[in-house]
């Protein structure tokens, strides 16, 4: 079927969750004529999450419609190369979004910035530890942005998003009840930190003990009311739970939802487009110029939508999907370690301790609002590597998630896993217990790459993306560590039991971990080595830029969206500033 | 009542196949001194009404082929449904039984009864069909689903397992401070979904349920 043609605009940004909503804001404030893509609905979150509809675990844990819908599109996945890849064919370790918000509706807003260090892995790595330290098919490197250069734009999306914390190091000084590990930060954070839970509490009273320096997670949940730069009025949290996986009833939890779209309604050059799923960027026939995009609407019908500059931003796995779909960048290839698109693709490791208590009570479906304690003393590089054999770390955390009942309800080890003894451990412990929770890095690896299945294709007839990815052993030992340490601080608290559940021995697409999937488009100084430059605009063409997680070239222990953020002001910027007014490779 | 007789109104499952699922899940989570089971809980006629959704021929998976079984890390690579994993599994378990036992599942003595459970959840069963592993996994995931879910879904009746853990249901808006104040257990009644619609809770100006106190709070509940 012949795609119809439609009007040319000046700029399309495909995909509108969190990054995307962040380009076209900034796109459209240039007066160009900008169209926004979304593959998903929109969403109205007075109705869609309306009390007391939003306080359902088995909606939003596994039914919901603003997840991604595999039965149209997935990835396949295996371990290793000599596998043979299969369709992730439900739901599990990720849950990608399918609405406008993109992944960004329904996340956990634990909002940090990465270290400074996270941004020079490799060379930090080299000059302090030797190449030894580096396992030899490493291939994390430098990012070719430095933390300094990213910190305004750090700062421009904690206040769209209202981030709330305390800040541990102000232009250079290091602030009590901050965290002294974090980089630099030109001013105070927008919001108050969030006052620490009861087994907050517990947490840093232990973490202090045994010398060190626990604080408040940054939260883009709201501790105050409060109105971001585009006069957006975002309510208090209540610590009602029902927070991750699920939209908030009470519009408290920034998302591009009460962030950034109410704004986007404003300018008439600009329109959002739904239910329209992009298939492919237009090359002209030199191959270095993008001229537009095809999309299916959701009654299958082609269009070809023209455009002079095309903004990807359509999550991790589309981003480089759609690179590969359209022929842009040289595909990776791990046999000879050459070719860029796919490349580094990486993902974030975890365990967690489980304390059980016969003499406290903690109510633990209160929380949510990623109200959390940790501490970044193992965390990046803040603790000497020298003999470890491993670098990066983990920060520690006791998070008040907000516990719903269908998935939390921790029981000692040794448990029956049903029957009379099991429902009775279950109803003893569920208010008697919490984690402490390890969130680790992930470095890249050779032979961890993203590229087209030959097999499995989508509801169009496409190629689906395939994943290949295991755990390596850095990780392993680095978790190990993190794990001796979060038992140390789990025994200062002495618990009547505990349960330890490290990294798994293989990456398993089944449970849930996290929506952490970064890199295969990264970004970084020499094109040999990455897809986009420090602008995250594609060396190859140059009227195509491509924001996401997909740009890290290795993942730090930091949940990702708040440098998602970042580098999406900072293209914003440099699109705006540079691009538009001098078209072509900026450098 | 109206609620029960709709309760017993099941629009997949025959009434052989509730008999055998009301006996499974009620093995899997017993009625004690700590309250109902699954059975009472209704687990069934929740698993009946998902069976009949979209999720029951799994309407949002991917379902194109071709089909290979995979390592366990790949996940779940089965080409039958929920629907076909529930009537295919019951049948192959009930002929595994009477050859074994020489009687239906149902009509097993309760230690009868978690032998074979056992046997399925370690796949020490050669079903024909469904791999007795993944009926079985898939029995248990859908039977604490069914007993922990908002009963809007018609399982966790009368709120059985919200009660057995002292969970309150769809949140009250004073939890940033209770959360500080509150060192013993917060036992309230809880409220559901469904309690709201019936508007048997009253509800505050931001439209959360004024929570009730249980007439006999105590601390934590449950023995061990
Ligand atoms: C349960 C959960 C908890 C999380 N918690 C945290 C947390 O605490 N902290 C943290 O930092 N991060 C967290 N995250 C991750 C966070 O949600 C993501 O990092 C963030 O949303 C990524 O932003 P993005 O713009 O790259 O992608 P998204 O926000 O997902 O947006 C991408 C959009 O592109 C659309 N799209 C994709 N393909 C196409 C196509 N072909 N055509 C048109 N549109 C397309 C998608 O539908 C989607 O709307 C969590 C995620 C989940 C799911």
């Amino acid at each position: 079927m012949a795609a119809t043609k439609l009007k040319a605009v000046d700029a399309v940004v495909v995909g509108a969750g969190l990054a995307g909503t962040i380009l076209c804001k900034s796109l459209a404030e240039t007066g160009l004529k900008v169209v926004g893509f979304e593959r998903g609905r929109m969403l109205d979150a007075q109705h869609d999450f309306a009390m007391p509809y939003a306080h359902d675990e088995l909606k939003y844990d596994r039914h919901s419609d603003i997840l991604q819908n595999l039965s149209r599109e997935t990835i396949t996945f295996r371990n290793k190369m000599s596998e043979s890849a299969l369709p992730m064919r439900e739901l599990g370790s990720f849950k990608p979004g399918e609405c406008v918000g993109g992944a960004a509706v329904h996340w956990g807003v634990h909002a940090r910035r990465f270290l400074p260090w996270d941004f020079e892995v490799r060379s930090r790595t080299l000059g302090r530890y030797g190449a030894a330290q580096l396992a030899a098919d490493c291939t994390s490197q430098d990012w070719g942005i430095g933390y300094d250069e990213l910190e305004p734009y750090y700062d421009q999306f904690e206040h769209l998003y209202g981030v709330g914390g305390k800040a541990g190091n102000l232009n250079g000084e290091i602030q009590a009840g901050g965290n002294p590990f974090e980089g630099a930060r030109s001013r105070e954070f927008p919001n108050p930190p969030s006052k620490a839970t009861p087994i907050g509490q517990l947490f840093a009273d232990a973490a202090h003990q045994l010398g060190h320096t626990p604080f408040a997670s940054p939260t883009a949940a709201m501790t105050q009311p409060y109105t971001n730069p585009y006069k957006l009025m975002l309510g208090e949290c209540v610590s009602g739970g029902f927070c991750g996986s699920h939209g908030c009833a009470q519009g408290a939890k920034a998302s591009p939802l009460n962030t950034v779209v109410p704004a986007l309604g404003r300018h008439d050059n600009f329109e959002l487009r739904t239910l329209a799923n992009v298939v492919k960027i237009n090359l002209d026939s030199s191959g270095k110029r993008a001229i537009g995009v095809t999309y299916i609407d959701a009654r299958g019908r082609e269009f070809e939508q023209p455009a002079d500059l095309v903004v990807l931003s359509a999550y991790t796995f589309n981003n480089v999907r759609l690179l590969m779909l359209s022929g842009i960048g040289k595909p990776y290839d791990p046999v000879s370690g050459t070719g860029v698109v796919g490349r580094n693709y990486s993902y974030q490791s975890h365990g967690k301790i489980q304390l059980f208590f016969e003499d406290k009570i903690f109510n633990p479906f209160m929380g949510g609002g990623g109200r959390a304690t940790s501490i970044d003393d193992f965390n990046g590089d803040n603790f000497d590597h020298a003999g470890l054999g491993f670098i990066g770390g983990s920060y520690l955390a006791a998070q008040s998630s907000g516990a719903a009942p269908i998935k939390n309800k921790p029981v000692p080890p040794g448990t029956p896993s049903w029957g009379g003894a099991w429902k009775k451990a279950a109803a003893y412990w569920y208010n008697r217990s919490f984690s402490l929770n390890l969130h680790g890095a992930c470095q890249s690896y050779r032979d961890c790459y993203l590229d087209l299945d030959p097999t499995y294709r989508d509801a169009n007839g496409l190629p689906l993306l395939r994943m290949t990815f295991d755990w390596h052993d850095n990780e392993r030992k680095m978790l190990a560590h993190a794990m001796e340490k979060t038992a140390e601080i789990a025994r200062a608290l002495k618990p009547a039991k505990t349960g330890a559940h490290g990294l798994s021995a293989k990456y398993s697409i089944v449970p849930y971990q996290s929506t952490h999937n970064i890199g295969g488009a990264v970004m970084g100084a020499d094109p040999a080595t990455s897809v986009v430059n420090k602008y995250l605009q594609s060396w190859d063409v140059n009227n195509v830029f491509v924001v996401g997680g997909s740009a890290f070239p290795q993942n730090s222990a930091n949940p990702p969206t708040a440098t998602i953020g970042a580098l999406a002001c900072w293209t914003a910027d440099a699109i705006k500033e540079q691009y538009l007014k001098k078209p072509g490779l900026l450098v | 009542m109206h609620e029960d007789s709709n309760r017993h109104a099941y629009s997949f499952l025959t009434p052989p196949e509730v008999q055998f699922l009301d006996a499974a899940v009620e093995r899997l989570i017993p009625a004690d001194e700590l309250g109902p089971g699954a059975r009472d809980a209704c687990v069934s006629y929740y698993i009946d009404r998902q069976l009949m959704s979209n999720w029951g021929m799994h309407g949002r998976n991917y379902r194109m082929g071709p089909w290979a079984e995979g390592t366990p890390q790949q996940g779940f690579q089965s080409r039958l449904t929920p629907q076909e994993i529930y009537r295919y599994g019951i049948a192959d378990t009930d002929a595994h039984c009477k050859r074994q036992y020489g009687k239906a599942f149902r009509l097993l003595a309760a230690d009868q009864q978690d032998e074979v459970l056992h046997a399925l959840e370690k796949d020490a069963i050669e079903l024909p069909t469904v791999p007795a592993k993944l009926f079985f996994s898939l029995l248990w995931r859908n039977t604490e689903e069914g007993f922990f879910a908002d009963p809007v879904y018609g399982g966790n009746r009368d709120k059985a397992g919200w009660r057995l853990l002292g969970f309150p249901g769809v949140a009250a808006s004073n939890y940033n401070e209770l959360m500080y104040t509150q060192t013993t257990a917060y036992r309230v009644e809880p409220v559901s979904i469904l309690d709201i619609r019936e508007q048997r809770v009253a509800l505050d100006n931001q439209g959360y349920p004024k929570h009730v106190p249980l007439a006999d709070a105590k601390d934590g509940h449950g023995s061990h």
